[in-house]
């Protein structure tokens, strides 16, 4: 009997327990780069071996905004934009807690735009992941602050003509330590970044370049989620410490991915503490 | 005897080959494809069944090129393919 058993658990899938399996299959469509940016996140867990009882994952609306309900520690699910803002209550209300907010670009740059810019000015010690798909999925495909110049969008039907915004500048200018941008496909290097960015005091972004095979690459045909895989493997171009502001992404041209930024400035704790010391 | 045969250079024994196992939950599959593009020894293939939503889920076809390096595991967007590598017990080469 118990031989059985440990075969049957032998063969469990290695994220069972960081990950609600019972929750399985997701909704995610099928070719979507959201579940690839999950498993990063449960390895990058499974090779810090942290102790999921000091771990918080929080996340906003949107097609990333599930996550939270996927992963097996406490995590948050709540209101568009303002992940940021229920994390940084987290991290001040419990300091020996590490708090992970996972989120789209969406919920992030644009809705939570305000709180993006203050908790990195602040430097409140959070591991942002942020999963670039370049459009608003849930809700049918609206543009968003990352559509790049001509993409077509269902609220860009002549073609979007504002100017994306570019997520490791805005981090940078605003103050964050860790910045860096992997796609979908670069799974042991986006593993490793998560790594480092978890490992790192301060607030770290990770940004995931993520292909939305049902509205972004539909909308403008440009294939199922397996060819935009492919695209990312043909156009991405590893240049680490480049310069942020290099970093913008135009509509089916390279994409420079790598570690962009790694520095030291003291955290929001560390300077409440020195400041009551004094 | 021999120099080249006496001394080996990467120790007395054989390297043996790798074991494991390669896991597919097929009902988890949502048919992307990411498995069987971007595994680097095109072990899988895209089978001609199907699930029980109607995708096709991947096929293992040549086991014995397998390396149960798990890139197919972290890969898959829908966590249904995994692989495990049963560890080598250590020899004891070389340090005797």
């Amino acid at each position: 009997m118990e031989a059985i058993i440990t075969q049957q658990e032998a063969k469990r899938h290695p994220m069972d327990n960081l990950l609600r399996m019972d929750r399985m299959p997701h909704i995610w469509c099928p070719g979507c780069g959201i579940g690839n940016a999950v498993s990063a996140f449960a390895d990058a867990l499974d090779k810090l071996e942290y102790n999921l009882d000091k771990l918080c994952v929080v996340s906003g609306i949107g097609c990333t905004g599930r996550v939270a309900g996927y992963i097996k520690v406490d995590s948050f699910h709540t209101t568009h934009g303002r992940a940021i803002p229920f994390a940084t209550g987290i991290k001040l209300g419990n300091p020996d807690i590490k708090v992970v907010v996972i989120s789209g670009d969406g919920d992030l740059v644009s809705i939570g735009g305000n709180h993006f810019v203050h908790a990195a000015r602040r430097n409140i010690d959070l591991t942002v992941i942020c999963v670039n798909n370049f459009i608003y999925a849930m809700t049918g495909g609206q543009v968003a602050p990352t559509t790049p110049t001509p993409a077509y969008t269902t609220t860009s039907p002549f073609g979007n003509f504002e100017n994306p915004s570019n997520v490791p500048q805005l981090a940078e200018a605003a103050g964050a330590v860790y910045v860096a941008r992997w796609t979908a496909l670069h799974m042991r290097r986006l593993t490793y970044s998560i790594v480092d960015a978890l490992k790192k005091p301060g607030f770290s972004v990770v940004e995931v370049i993520s292909p939305c095979a049902m509205y972004y690459s539909r909308i403008n045909k440009l294939g199922d989620g397996l060819d935009m895989m492919k695209f990312y493997y043909d156009h991405s171009i590893i240049k680490h410490g480049e310069p942020t502001d290099h970093l913008e992404i135009d509509y089916q041209k390279e994409i420079i991915v790598g570690k962009f930024v790694d520095r030291e400035r003291p955290t929001y704790s560390e300077s409440m503490g020195k400041w009551f010391e004094d | 005897m021999r120099v080249r045969e006496r001394i080996k250079p990467f120790g007395s024994e054989k390297p043996q080959p790798v074991k494991g196992e390669l896991i597919i939950i097929e009902d988890r599959c949502k048919g992307c494809g990411f498995c069987v593009e971007y595994c680097p020894n095109d072990v899988l293939i895209v089978s001609d069944k199907f699930n029980s939503k109607g995708y096709h889920p991947p096929e293992v076809v040549h086991e014995e090129n397998c390396r149960y390096c798990g890139f197919c595991q972290l890969v898959c967007p829908d966590f249904a393919i995994f692989s495990i590598e049963e560890k080598a017990v250590e020899s004891k080469s070389n340090t005797a």
